[in-house]
């Protein structure tokens, strides 16, 4: 990356330079070269959310899920989990690999209950930081064993994805994904940019529930993809953060997975607990690499925790043992996936008002991608401009990609919403 | 949802389905040769990652694996250091257990994100923790601290911090030091260098060793300092010594890094602990420091800490806490919320921090308590050498001077499990084994070279 190199060549520069100055004086600061760093686009957001004194503000920043009320939820099933560990754990280091028993019921999630792969012990997995961890660790271990690999990453896709490859020192290219004229797939351009990559590339994929588009291939073309990446011999990496919330069924979410894993691919996933278990805060995912067979997979698995370890030793011990929990107490586990699709239920349900809103106020375009889009953004295709717009003059609050958190819009703002976007998109 | 998606349940059936999609794969092949047996591809085996070898055990949890593994009724863990009680138990802390359920007792509390830079209520705490309540530097606005994942992770922020952003990439580290030092600064970029510190002729400081080689290094290095307890060899530099290295130091623009993961847990007494770190803010000049709640609050698995950043100003220290953002969202995005939650809690308030120092006292009282049992009880055995350093190391660890063959015959013979480096973790230990450790190292000098 041209542009990279040059920042750092010109900031070895500046390093050099003002290290000579340094020297000398002994009053100015060590970090006085230090530049602010501009703010996290999706994080600061929210900030500027909560800076807001208005009583209509809205905020459709961040995907975190909200309840009907606007407000944060946290499950009964989780609350529950956390009575009955409260208090009476002791707080060891978790193995560098994290939770066990955690780890094997969040590949039930993903691979099948009754997967092959995990009684054949053929996968190498931890637990990690959460979905962001797991990235880090998988574009970690890439640029250790595959140096001279890159990452292809979908366009667009959830903006921390390229500093993660970054800062993993692992080159980057884009792929197409988002059709802007059909707020859609751009289908055969993706199909295109697969056949053209060369042989055993390396490719992100989101798994379900697209961040930032919310645009998913369907089964079919889930399939096509499948069999060009066979053809082409590339690697699959899943991201998966939204499983249960894009359908309200985790085994329908985990579709493309599962197509992959029956074509014969040895995938990569990330799994994330934050927004199905609503435990944001905790931390908690795993990241798993299939392979070929159980001796394959304890060695994968061994150098995966040498990258963890000189990063946080070992991954944090409560949100495991609340996944675990639930997921170990079959009642529990019946009460969360109840809970997931209640969360999901709800933003399809937003996704169908704001639509049939906006169409009665007439506005002059179509909004059926709102509904066909899936989980919990709506690219709504606003321009930034518009965007600015709804937030000077409406307090609403969302990226400037135009991308909408659906989870932050309920039956008591959907009207303000749909007729603050048709104000700013009727003269388009 | 598709019942074909459904995998087969029994062994047979996972067989034919198996069998059923080579054969698909075997007529895709004939149909289209340009499908080739590339890793991913479905038509052979081979991964693209069959070339990865096995990764060694860290040295240190490891211990605890092969600890785990062996059935003897008489082993000891040596090897990690977590506190064990007299009776060989994990322990949480009362007022740590009395934190969580207030905790979890407040309906009103919600899981989102935190910031990136964590729970802000905990970095003031953290802060005034270790420079004291009334430090002009967190007065004036000059430092900046950071939630991050317990000492480890707090290190690899500030390291990758350093490798972006300071003139120098070199770093100096005690010999020996924690295990996992090197690899942290290395894989943030950094590279390094070491400066003499133990000696093993005296089991203490080779002070004269240190001083020359600081000042031999290269003008604005970054030097790492264990800030009390040194980790492996318990040995610290006295008062006088950290003035004539902080002053040695300074004159030089070394940038001190300082790892504080036993605060509270050297002398017992947390300011007191803290002296080290506080000379250094005094002078006005600017530091890193690594802050860990594993140990003194018993929160290893929570995975607890602070990375603060001293600056010169206040201005710099937001474009700092600014940049340490930049590094921490494409890690893992935001720290883990639990950990902060409970020490916060505990550090505002009275009742609870007043708790709390007694429980730190006990712990740190114990592990003294354990040095002088051992002490006397190889004098008692008349084991061949002076002991005396297993009183005067100081912290959690003794380094015995045991070398590895001793440290291998001890853990086949005896069931003894600690680092190859005959680093010993005192908490480990209780009245009722220390003779059986006594027993093991007497027959280790007598019997091994």
């Amino acid at each position: 990356m041209a542009g990279f190199g040059k920042a750092m060549a010109c900031r070895e520069h500046v390093r050099i330079r003002l290290g000579a100055r340094f020297m000398s004086s002994s009053s100015s600061s060590w970090w006085q070269s230090v530049e602010p760093a501009p703010k996290d686009p999706i994080l600061g957001v929210t900030e500027a959310f909560l800076a807001d004194p208005s009583p209509d503000k809205v905020n459709v920043g961040v995907g975190a899920y909200r309840d009907d009320n606007g407000k944060p939820v946290v499950l009964q099933s989780v609350r529950e989990a956390e009575r009955r560990i409260a208090g009476n754990l002791n707080m060891e280091y978790l193995p560098m690999g994290g939770s066990v028993k955690m780890v094997e019921e969040t590949l039930k999630l993903a691979y099948g209950e009754h997967s092959e792969f995990i009684k054949d012990k053929r996968i190498a997995a931890v637990q990690s930081l959460s979905g962001t961890g797991a990235c880090r660790l998988f574009a970690d271990f890439q640029k250790r064993f595959r140096p001279d690999s890159q990452i292809y990453i979908p366009n667009p896709t959830w903006a921390n994805h390229h500093n993660i490859w970054r800062d993993a020192q692992v080159p980057q290219k884009t792929y197409h994904y988002y059709h802007p004229e059909s707020k859609g797939l751009d289908f055969s351009a993706l199909m295109d940019d697969i056949k053209n990559a060369p042989n055993g590339s390396f490719f992100l994929l989101h798994a379900c529930a697209h961040n930032p588009t919310g645009v998913d291939p369907s089964e079919e073309q889930w399939r096509e993809i499948s069999h060009q990446f066979k053809v082409k011999g590339h690697f699959a990496f899943f991201d998966m953060a939204y499983q249960g919330f894009a359908s309200g069924d985790p085994d329908r979410d985990a579709k493309s997975i599962r197509i992959f894993l029956q074509d014969g691919h040895h995938i990569g996933i990330s799994q994330s607990y934050a927004k199905n278990m609503g435990l944001y805060g905790q931390r908690v995912g795993c990241l798993s690499v299939l392979c070929e067979d159980e001796k394959q997979a304890v060695t994968v698995k061994s150098q995966l925790q040498q990258l963890a370890r000189p990063m946080y030793s070992n991954p944090p011990v409560h949100g495991a043992l609340v996944v675990s929990t639930i997921l170990g107490d079959p009642e529990l586990k019946k009460l969360w996936l109840k809970e997931v699709k209640v969360m999901a239920d709800r933003i399809i349900g937003m996704r169908t008002m704001l639509r049939e809103n906006l169409e009665k106020l007439g506005s002059p375009l179509s909004w059926k991608h709102i509904t066909d889009q899936i989980g919990m953004f709506c690219y709504s295709g606003m321009t930034p401009e518009q965007v600015d717009r709804l937030t000077k003059e409406f307090h609403i609050y969302m990226t400037r990609n135009g991308r909408i958190s659906m989870a932050g819009i309920n039956t008591s703002n959907v009207g303000y919403l749909a007729n603050a976007i048709n104000e700013v998109t009727k003269s388009a | 949802m598709n019942p074909e998606m459904a995998s087969p349940s029994s062994s047979s059936d996972r067989r034919i389905s198996v069998l059923a999609r080579h054969l698909a794969g075997v007529e895709m092949d004939s149909k289209n040769d340009s499908i080739s047996a590339f890793p991913t591809s479905g038509s052979d085996n081979n991964s693209v990652f069959s070339h990865v070898v096995r990764g060694p055990e860290d040295p240190i949890l490891g211990v605890t694996v092969a600890y785990n593994k062996d059935p003897s009724p008489v082993k000891l863990n040596l090897g990690v250091g977590a506190y064990r009680t007299e009776e060989g138990k994990p322990l949480v802390l009362n007022v740590v257990r009395k934190a969580e359920l207030l905790l979890v007792n407040d309906r009103s509390r919600v899981k989102e994100y935190l910031p990136i830079t964590g729970l802000a209520e905990f970095n003031k705490l953290s802060a005034k923790l270790m420079f004291g309540a009334n430090c002009p530097a967190i007065q004036e606005n000059r430092v900046t601290t950071v939630q991050c994942l317990s000492g480890t992770g707090s290190l690899r922020v500030g390291a990758e911090f350093l490798a972006k952003h300071y003139l120098q990439r070199t770093i100096y580290i005690p010999q020996p030091t924690w295990g996992n030092h090197p690899k942290i600064f290395t894989l943030a970029g950094l590279s390094v260098k070491t400066y003499r510190y133990y000696d093993p002729a005296t089991r203490g400081l080779n002070f004269q060793g240190l001083v020359e080689d600081l000042s031999s290094a290269s003008s604005g290095a970054i030097v790492l300092l264990h800030a009390c307890a040194h980790n492996p060899t318990g040995v610290d530099p006295t008062f006088q010594q950290w003035e004539q290295i902080r002053k040695l130091m300074r004159s030089k623009g070394l940038m001190p890094f300082f790892d504080s993961a036993y605060q509270g847990f050297a002398s017992g007494n947390l300011d007191a602990d803290a002296q080290p770190v506080r000379m250094f803010v005094a002078d006005g000049g600017e530091l890193l420091l690594a802050q860990s709640y594993a140990k003194n609050m018993g929160l290893y698995g929570e995975r607890i800490g602070a990375l603060s950043i001293v600056c010169k100003t206040a201005d710099v220290a937001a474009r700092v806490e600014s940049q340490l953002k930049l590094v921490i969202r494409p890690m893992y995005s935001n720290p883990p919320i639990h950990g902060a939650s409970i020490v916060a809690a505990i550090l505002k308030n009275r009742d609870l921090y007043n708790e709390w120092t007694i429980e730190l006292k006990a712990m740190a009282d114990r592990i003294i308590s354990m040095r002088q049992k051992l002490f006397e009880a190889l004098r008692a055995r008349g084991t061949p050498g002076d002991w005396s350093h297993i009183v005067k190391q100081i912290g959690m660890f003794t380094f015995t001077g045991l070398n590895s063959k001793q440290v291998s015959f001890m853990t086949k013979e005896y069931h003894i499990y600690m680092t190859s480096d005959g680093r010993i973790s005192m908490a480990g230990l209780s009245s009722k084994t220390v003779p059986h450790l006594a027993d093991a190292i007497h027959a280790a000098v007598k019997q091994v070279v």
